[in-house]
């Protein structure tokens, strides 16, 4: 299922507006230093230059949704029967996410097994999900902090997008990888791609060799669970760590979350939060023991989770897309890359001297 | 630069004895350095100093406590120090203190909203006065003027308040006017709807991560913080504008007086909201009343950890 059409620089604003016509269109927006995404206004620039702040990860899986609407209440036939009324809010409505670059639209594919598949099924998130499109820009150059090519994507990667835009001369060659991204592509405002064959060509041929060769990271799964008891490794690689929420938060693979319910009177709601496991509350027991007592232990978590536990759980694959906003927005500058690194490197190194045993 | 080289070795000197040494070491990005802690005299050799060293590494003194631990600072890295050792939160004798003088720090943000993408930086120098930047877009020549950390531009404390080895010569304070007067002075002239709508607007995109909380040196709760308690229940994990306000008062309120303008709240926000301003106005209205400023001296009791029984400057009963 791919069909490619070609989009001119100068169609693009009327395009949005004919898919703002069709359904809530999200964008990137600038913020300051910040590039958030937020609804489409015709008035407001697109920002497109570089990779948002926060990934688009918010439109799907909200840091904060009501699931339920309670009223307490008493039967005034039998006041000794306590009544309780429920009401579901299940989201709705028609969304396209425009400008998202290819690690924040791949983000979903981790959450999909999770909330999605399987026994135990997400009506919230697959109904979102569901209403939701991707319209993904390729990137043209890879960042500092960027590593999509170290766990099986890279800068032109269409996982998890709808319609992938490759930039080209004078516009974007707009490929639809789904039938939804066919849907979107369907406009008069879009035509013909065939001449520009050989330009998304080059464009994928200079990206991909634009990168620095990645490390095989084959072995940090099984390196992660043998070094999991060494909390002198843990200590010492999370020492700069100031154990706050802003890798998480930014992670467009972080999906934990927690639930609290506020009430006023005999009326309240049930909240679904984000919640991460950087946090002293994440694992803390209601008797007061926390399997997680230290940011060592809580820093092993976030990396283990994503390069060992879920791979273990999910056929290999990392839960993790290699955007770098961990890494960018770190106020400590706490690199991901070298703790994996690190650990494969230490797993191997105590591996050896167990052998000398 | 010898200074640097004569602080290296009086830390492998004293590495012997403490659990670790605090500084700083080259990072993903040229932009900016990254916090390092030395416990092998080879670690030493990554040290570096100069306008990178933006993180304050008193931020991690009360996670050694009851060890032996060494630290270089900045001076106003030792202003926090001096606060922590005024509250009684770290022991003298724990800390063996490194002192560099400091011309100022960067304030990334400032770079960024000049060149861009701070993921695309490929080189980042200081020569004499200007920052030389090279971006995949090409090199930009700044004048560090433009890109220093506000709290530089007028600093008092280029050198280690405190200290048991300093290298280097002394820096004198500065004496350019302080940027934070006129930004304050805007917010004082707004009308408290206007100013409500202020904050209101820019804490929207707040992500409530808490790197604000996390990177205060002065914000000692950590694991027990009220943001994150059900009892008492005073803010709540709805995403709402109020809470989010809400979290930034009580943070702001709890430093006052305690607060060494470090800055470090506003520059780990990851999307940039300008929260150091409530911490200078508490600050201020504690100077005015209290004539005090914290991280000074280390003998002194901060206002707010005392009471007179009749303040000089508080009309109490207001006859």
């Amino acid at each position: 299922m791919q069909t490619s059409k070609f989009l001119a620089e100068a169609s693009l604003g009327a395009w949005l507006d004919e898919l703002a016509a069709k359904a809530e269109l999200i964008v990137p927006k600038r913020d300051g230093n910040a590039v958030v995404f937020g609804p489409y206004d015709p008035d407001v620039p697109v920002e497109l230059s570089q990779e948002a702040t926060a990934p688009p990860k918010s439109i799907v899986f909200p840091p904060c949704e009501e699931l339920m609407h309670f009223t307490q209440g008493k039967d005034p036939e039998d006041p000794t029967k306590p009544l309780l009324q429920l009401e579901e809010t299940m989201p709705s409505g028609r969304k396209v996410v425009f400008g998202a670059r290819p690690c924040g639209a791949r983000g979903f594919t981790i959450f999909d097994p999770v909330f999605g598949s399987g026994e135990i099924r997400d009506p919230y998130y697959e109904a979102r999900r569901a209403d939701t499109a991707f319209i993904t820009l390729a990137c043209a150059e890879s960042g500092a902090a960027c590593f999509c090519h170290w766990v099986g994507s890279g800068p032109a990667d269409a996982t998890g997008s709808d319609v992938l835009l490759i930039p080209v001369e004078g516009g974007y060659v707009a490929e639809a990888i789904t039938e939804k991204g066919a849907e979107l592509v369907a406009s008069s405002l879009l035509t013909e791609a065939d001449a520009n064959a050989d330009a998304v060509e080059a464009f994928r041929k200079k990206v991909t060799e634009a990168l620095e060769p990645a490390p095989a990271l084959d072995a940090a799964p099984e390196s992660l669970l043998a070094i999991f008891d060494d909390m002198d490794f843990w200590g010492a690689i999370s020492s700069k760590c100031i154990s706050c929420g802003a890798c998480t938060y930014l992670c467009p693979t972080c999906y934990c979350f927690n639930f609290t319910d506020e009430s006023r009177g005999m009326e309240g709601k049930r909240l679904r939060t984000w919640d991460n496991c950087m946090s002293f509350q994440f694992t803390q027991e209601a008797s007061g023991h926390n399997p997680r007592p230290t940011k060592g232990h809580r820093l092993k978590n976030r990396v283990g989770h994503k390069f060992s536990y879920y791979p273990g759980l999910h056929e290999g694959a990392f839960a993790c897309c290699g955007c770098g906003r961990c890494i960018k927005s770190c106020p400590a500058g706490v690199d991901i890359r070298e703790i994996v690194l690190a650990a494969m490197a230490h797993a191997k190194s105590a591996g050896k001297e167990q052998a000398h045993d | 630069m010898q200074p640097l080289e004569d602080i290296k070795t009086k830390i492998r000197e004293a590495l012997p004895e403490l659990e670790c040494v605090i500084g700083w070491e080259k990072s993903w990005t040229p932009l900016t350095a990254t916090p390092l802690f030395m416990r092998a005299p080879e670690d030493v050799d990554r040290l570096i100093w100069g306008p990178f060293n933006v993180n304050n590494p008193a931020t991690y003194l009360t996670g050694f406590k009851g060890k032996k631990i060494g630290i270089l600072v900045k001076g106003c890295d030792s202003r926090s120090v001096v606060q922590l050792l005024q509250e009684n939160l770290v022991k003298r004798e724990d800390l063996t203190i490194f002192g560099l003088p400091c011309k100022g720090v960067l304030d990334v943000s400032k770079v960024v909203a000049k060149i861009g993408d701070p993921g695309m930086v490929k080189s980042a120098e200081l020569n004499g006065d200007v920052l030389q930047v090279a971006t995949n877009k090409g090199a930009t020549d700044i004048p560090f003027s433009e890109v220093m950390a506000d709290k530089c531009v007028a600093c008092q404390y280029h050198n280690a308040i405190i200290s048991d080895h300093f290298a280097g010569d002394p820096l004198p304070p500065s004496m350019k006017p302080d940027p934070a007067e006129e930004q304050l002075a805007a917010l004082a002239a707004l009308a408290p709807a206007e100013l409500f709508e202020h904050w209101a607007g820019v804490m929207d995109k707040c992500i409530r991560c808490y790197a604000c909380r996390n990177a205060c040196p002065m914000c000692v709760c950590r694991d027990h913080c009220i943001a994150q308690s059900r009892d008492p229940h005073w803010i709540s994990q709805e995403h709402t504008i109020r809470d989010k306000i809400m979290f930034q008062m009580i943070h702001a309120l709890h430093l006052a007086g305690r607060c060494t303008e470090c800055g470090e709240c506003q520059r780990a926000c990851p999307v940039d909201i300008p929260i150091l301003a409530l911490r200078k106005k508490l600050n201020r209205v504690v100077k005015e009343t209290f004539d005090y400023q914290a991280g000074i001296d280390s003998k002194a009791t901060p206002p707010l950890f005392t009471f007179q029984v009749e303040e000089a400057n508080i009309n109490e009963r207001g006859w």
